[in-house]
């Protein structure tokens, strides 16, 4: 599987090198969210529960973003065919998306977080590592296999851009309420609390949860 | 009697309440060419795709290259090569990285790639965006992606498309009658259509019309 | 097919519900506390119980319809999941009449079982405008089997986060006191309340995939006298 999860993965930085219509779309959607922030709590700077609120829901509508664009190319361009009728196994897909995704999203944070900590973060975000970066991963990586399942449910569907938020948002709460727990006492201020294990482990149960299930469920997807 | 490398047996697909397919039966002998024929929506796309493994029958049984479908379906993938409407190519990328994907989808060896664009004619466009080619040479690259492989069975729906009479001749060792493979063929030309074909299928709202050489076909009735 | 045994349910979900109502009404204690408005204690959370079996019931049959491709599993979770949003909203409605009257507000932020219902519920909500913005049926089955599978496994999933994240439960959790503070009278006249309520359920999911079905023969009769 490995052989066709790399020419999947190759095949698809390619186009969104080539296409830019991922990664520089969620990246300018964070910062332009960041600033509405800004006006709508009108407050310059935010500290612990409202700074790891205001960053979560941002990171979540801009993975929405993403979500929304992962199949388009298949779907329009005849990429499902195209894949079905090689002898490969079809799991292989699902984990080259499901990796993409990931990439993309841990793209996004690094800017995203940069520009955060810029514009609103009052604390210094050098007192969240290593921490932030261990909640990110464990988060994007359930992030990305939601993701990817609710992507590929959605793109067959007439309503799309309507069904990947309406889906998404409420299957990635928990990733919401446990990432904004856990990253709440990273980013207060005056120095950064302890890690909260127990989130990091509703995580890690979520990612090994869903990914169970989208590895038995997702070739049912591509099935006509 | 030669094997046959297609056998279907009252084969019917239902679109909801539509019929389809109805009650296709019909023998194909390996290395002969089966020219099907029939007005817009007679079912020929569909019967296409359930030889490709891309839809599965509702009703009947059919064999495709020795193996059961839909069961087993991944025997065949990887020995049948499809050359539908939809070219099958993303857009975005150029003939040599679209093929260089399909050709690690298919485990073939890259030289086959040069080879083949050579003989098509496309060696000094092959890295072209495809959207930025023209439809006849981006049907020289979907004919270049159906038989990369080298498959058994060629599936085609109208070949010939948008290609110029020099373009047909460079093709033919590819997918013509002298390739000799077993072939499908979906032709709205009914004259050429039974000049290249062993036998001819004429489908009349899912359901066989006529099922006879082409010397005695009467295809008067299928279309109107 | 599905009327079988229609009549002798029906008579009996009417039977336990009379007698939940019954025993509500004459035989359950006043609460403490609470006063009378604890009673819809009895409707509030068997209806939330029953409405979360019916989305796990939904993604149970979703498996067997991936299993088997047959379009009664997928009729079978699709009303499961159908008739459970419909409980759904009365569970909302109730748990918020119920707020009012304990804390006056009709909505708390620190009751982790409703809120978590409440997500529970917005992704349900999707689950019909997903199935029928897909046109093929045998692709529409399919996907929504793919959903009820990922919602099943999403409830109690949901649930547990939720919980976690309240810091206190400042909450008349009548059922985690089962054990101690809450009366046997209490807890029986609720049991009679979750049988009657469940074989509600049971008699209104089958009533409707008897009348679906009922529908479809129909459908194909009529299909075959005009082609005949």
């Amino acid at each position: 599987m490995r052989p066709v999860v790399a020419a999947l993965l190759r095949k698809d930085l390619r186009l969104e090198l080539r296409t830019r219509e991922s990664v520089p779309a969620m990246v300018l959607f964070s910062v332009s969210t960041f600033v509405v922030f800004r006006f709508a709590l009108d407050r310059e700077r935010l500290e612990g529960d409202l700074a790891a609120g205001v960053l979560w829901v941002t990171l979540l509508f801009a993975a929405v973003l993403g979500i929304n664009r992962l199949f388009v190319a298949e779907r329009e361009q005849g990429g499902f065919d195209g894949f079905l009728l090689a002898p490969v196994d079809r799991t292989a897909m699902f984990v080259a998306k499901a990796l993409l995704l990931f990439g993309f999203l841990s793209a996004v944070e690094l800017v995203a977080v940069s520009v955060y900590s810029v514009l609103l973060l009052g604390p210094s975000p050098f007192q969240a590592f290593p921490g932030l970066p261990l909640v990110l991963a464990l988060a994007n990586a359930g992030v990305a296999v939601v993701g990817t399942l609710v992507g590929a449910l959605a793109v067959q569907t007439r309503a799309r851009d309507l069904i990947v938020p309406l889906l998404a948002l409420p299957l990635l709460l928990p990733i919401v309420i446990a990432g904004a727990e856990a990253t709440a006492p990273l980013l207060a201020e005056g120095g950064a609390g302890a890690l909260p294990g127990r989130w990091l482990a509703i995580l890690g149960l979520y990612d090994v949860v869903f990914g169970l299930i989208a590895v038995a469920v997702f070739d049912f997807l591509l099935e006509d | 009697m030669e094997p046959a490398a297609i056998e279907l047996d009252g084969v019917t697909r239902r679109y909801g309440e539509r019929l389809a397919l109805d009650g296709v039966s019909l023998r194909v002998p390996a290395g002969t060419t089966l020219a099907v024929l029939g007005s817009n929506g007679a079912g020929k796309t569909t019967l296409l795709r359930i030889l490709a493994t891309l839809l599965r029958p509702h009703d009947g049984s059919a064999r495709v290259l020795g193996a059961e479908l839909p069961a087993q379906g991944y025997r065949v993938r990887g020995r049948l090569g499809l050359l539908a409407h939809d070219p099958l190519l993303y857009s975005e990328l150029s003939a040599r990285e679209n093929l260089r994907f399909h050709a690690r989808l298919h485990a073939v060896a890259p030289a086959r790639i040069e080879a083949l664009l050579d003989e098509v004619g496309l060696a000094g466009r092959g890295d072209d965006p495809v959207r930025t080619l023209s439809r006849g040479l981006i049907q020289r690259v979907a004919i270049c992606r159906a038989v990369l492989h080298e498959p058994e069975l060629l599936l085609l729906d109208e070949p010939y498309a948008n290609l110029d009479p020099a373009a047909v001749a460079a093709v033919a060792p590819l997918i013509g009658p002298a390739s000799a493979t077993t072939r499908v063929l979906i032709s709205h030309d009914v004259d050429s259509g039974l000049a290249e074909a062993d036998l001819v299928l004429g489908l009349r709202r899912g359901r066989v019309e006529v099922l006879a050489p082409p010397a005695s076909a009467d295809v008067s009735g299928l279309y109107g | 097919m599905y009327g079988r045994g229609l009549k002798p349910l029906s008579i009996a979900s009417v039977a336990a519900l009379i007698g939940a109502f019954a025993l509500v009404f004459f035989y359950a204690p006043l609460d403490a506390d609470q006063g009378f408005i604890q009673k819809i204690f009895y409707l509030h959370v068997p209806l939330a119980l029953v409405a979360l079996g019916g989305f796990v019931t939904g993604g149970v049959y979703g498996i067997k319809h991936l299993r088997s491709g047959s379009r009664e599993h997928d009729m079978k979770s699709y009303v499961a999941i159908h008739l459970s949003i419909i409980l759904g909203v009365a569970t909302l409605a109730t748990g918020m009449i119920w707020a009012k009257a304990s804390w006056g507000a009709w909505w708390v932020w620190d009751e982790p079982t409703l809120v978590a219902f409440l997500i529970v519920f917005l992704l349900y909500a999707c689950y019909q405008p997903l199935r029928f913005a897909i046109e093929d049926p045998d692709r529409q089955m399919r996907y929504a089997a793919v959903f009820a599978v990922i919602g099943g496994a999403f409830v109690p999933l949901c649930f547990m986060s939720v919980r976690f994240a309240q810091a206190a439960l400042v909450h008349p959790r009548v059922l985690d006191q089962t054990g101690g503070g809450m009366p046997g009278s209490m807890f029986f006249t609720f049991l009679v309340a979750l049988a009657g309520m469940t074989l509600l359920f049971v008699t209104l999911w089958k009533f409707e995939l008897s009348s679906k079905h009922a529908r479809a023969q129909l459908a194909a009769l009529r299909r075959r006298v005009a082609s005949a």
